[in-house]
């Protein structure tokens, strides 16, 4: 629906010559002193935990030492040694293995929660943004609507209705956090509505969805990555706290927030099960609102996602 | 089918507001104007500020509706909004607009030559080579390089991002260029150039020109015809030298005579804005 005029095919490079200058080693390095200049320290360390995290995550069968879910009594209890670096836990089962299989599920929820609530909170967004008036005051007293019900509260609910599990949760939290992404885009939104070069779109013909999801979202875009990311931080804490209450993740299930409810460790006075697991999402929230902050605070201009050259032309 | 390239008659735009007391209120930004513009000729509309000429370059893209009045560009009627997307890109082939702020009127995130080339794109059947061949005439037309061509906005100087917004515009080969104070934000020098580009371009394409503005220097330089408006209304109208020269009205006289010139003063009263 974008184009109404037949396109022609677009085989041959358009636009002006993109010179790649260089060898791909000197680009690439290029690339990534770009990233850490446009980071800082703090986004980088961020972002290099974050990703840590995700390869652990996605390569658990090659990096944990053993089947998380596999018990041995004889071994229960025992503190950190070359055999389990971590040690075990109430029935013997590896820390490290269930560390490194539960980032899967304690990063895979949040990660659908911000799917699904960015999926229907930015396009919400951009349309009372776009239209104003009552379109954009109704779709708002909605969403305070929904801002008003606490997240916690809405998955309780859901599991009570639904019981419990990481599906109910999700669907409960991704409404929940509808708002929290939708009213501060909104608010960017509205800003690049009102600016003269979306007027000089229209004027060009072009229609709201086309100015919309080409030139008003690209511009806000770093702005909704970093509030997505803060989000997830948060979405992170909310399922590893409903795992705790029993409510989202299941208890045999290797999960962070699984695994810091194990109380009959932290009886008995064996903290490292309970902590460690508690530490990596303390440790995963930080990173993703520093990353966030960062990567919102940005003029869109100069990220380098899309801003692939880095240099400057000359001004007259 | 008229011969004008743009018709406009009895336009008028009332927008509601509200008034001290917060009540609702009328205010009529533009009343009862009339005027035309055979092809390639050049028509200034000067007046203060708020005297409606924005209000109606913006009525006559379709930025704003109008109350009432009828709009006809090369013969076609336009005082409806456009409903269909067909007919919003016919509009915009006809009429385009060039706005004041150049640091605001190009999406800053994009670089002017896919800027223009998007434009081109949606506009124009040329595909490929041709398209490219096309965007490097249009960017050779307004001055600007190839690496000014892959620079965003922001990288760019007042002068070559109003240039750029130029070439944009044109890109949709309109017969009819709508320039809202578009040499306003620019300092002198630039200006000139401008308005030395904006001239050699309706030499070479027989384009239309409706220019805007609140200085009366560009208006003498780019137009033939010529319309003061205050409050909304139409004061004089005529031949661009003769207005400018021998105002009748009181009105154009003292817009003249706010001028700064050599040893000008400003004006107190209608009285000292003899010529001297």
């Amino acid at each position: 629906m974008t184009a109404t005029l037949p396109a022609g095919p677009e085989t041959v490079p358009t636009g002006p010559a993109r010179g790649r200058a260089g060898t791909r080693a000197g680009a690439l390095g290029r690339r990534a002193r770009a990233l850490y200049s446009f980071l800082g320290p703090s986004g980088t360390i961020a972002a290099a935990v974050l990703a840590a995290m995700l390869i652990l995550a996605v390569g658990a069968g090659l990096f944990a030492p053993y089947d998380p879910n596999q018990a041995s009594l004889l071994d229960a209890y025992q503190g950190p040694s070359m055999a389990h670096l971590l040690g075990t836990d109430a029935i013997g089962r590896d820390v490290l293995s269930r560390l490194i299989y539960g980032s899967r599920t304690s990063l895979l929820g949040p990660a659908l929660v911000i799917a699904c609530s960015t999926a229907v909170g930015v396009p919400l967004a951009l349309i009372g943004a776009w239209y104003g008036g009552l379109v954009d005051a109704g779709a708002a007293r909605i969403l305070d609507l929904v801002y008003a019900l606490p997240g916690l509260l809405l998955a309780v609910i859901t599991a009570a209705m639904f019981g419990p599990g990481l599906t109910p949760a999700v669907v409960a939290l991704s409404i929940a956090y509808v708002p929290f992404l939708s009213r501060v885009v909104r608010a960017a939104a509205r800003q690049q509505r009102v600016s003269p070069y979306v007027d000089a779109l229209t004027v060009q013909g072009f229609g709201p969805w086309r100015i919309g999801a080409r030139h008003i979202l690209r511009n806000i875009a770093p702005m909704v990555l970093g509030q997505s990311a803060v989000a997830f931080g948060y979405a992170l804490l909310d399922l590893a706290g409903l795992s705790y209450l029993g409510l989202a993740v299941q208890a045999p299930t290797a999960d962070w927030g699984v695994m810091v409810s194990d109380q009959d460790s932290m009886l008995r006075g064996h903290l490292l099960p309970v902590l460690v697991p508690g530490l990596l999402v303390v440790v995963c929230v930080m990173a993703l609102t520093v990353l966030g902050a960062r990567i919102a605070g940005e003029r869109p201009e100069r990220h380098p996602l899309w801003n692939r050259r880095g240099k400057r032309a000359g001004a007259e | 089918m008229s011969a004008e390239a743009l018709s406009v008659r009895a336009l008028t735009k009332v927008f509601r507001v509200a008034d001290a007391k917060g009540r609702r209120a009328e205010f009529t930004a533009v009343n009862d104007v009339s005027f035309a513009l055979e092809p390639a000729g050049s028509l200034g509309i000067v007046g203060e500020s708020g005297s409606g000429k924005t209000t109606v370059a913006r009525m006559l893209v379709g930025l704003e509706p109008a109350t009432s009045g009828t709009m006809t560009v090369l013969g076609q009627d336009r005082s409806q909004p456009a409903r269909k997307a067909a007919d919003r890109r016919e509009r915009a082939r006809q009429m385009q607009v060039v706005f004041q702020d150049p640091y605001t009127s190009l999406d800053p995130s994009q670089t002017i030559g896919s800027a223009v080339e998007e434009v081109l794109r949606a506009h124009s059947a040329l595909t490929g080579p041709a398209r490219t061949a096309r965007l490097t005439d249009l960017m050779d037309q307004v001055g600007l390089d190839t690496r000014q061509t892959a620079a965003r906005p922001r990288e760019l100087s007042g002068g070559q991002r109003q240039r750029a917004a130029i070439a944009r515009a044109l890109a949709a080969d309109p017969k009819v260029l709508i320039l809202d104070e578009a040499v306003s934000a620019l300092d002198v020098s630039i200006q000139a150039q401008v308005l030395n580009l904006l001239s050699d371009i309706r030499a070479a394409t027989g384009i239309a020109y409706v220019l805007i503005s609140h200085d009366l220097a560009v208006v003498r330089q780019l137009c033939d015809t010529v319309l003061v408006m205050r409050k909304g209304e139409i004061v004089e109208r005529g031949d661009c030298a003769n207005v400018l020269d021998h105002p009748e009205q009181e009105y154009t006289r003292v817009l003249r005579a706010s001028v700064p010139v050599a040893g000008w003063k400003p004006l107190t009263s209608a009285r000292q804005a003899e010529p001297s």
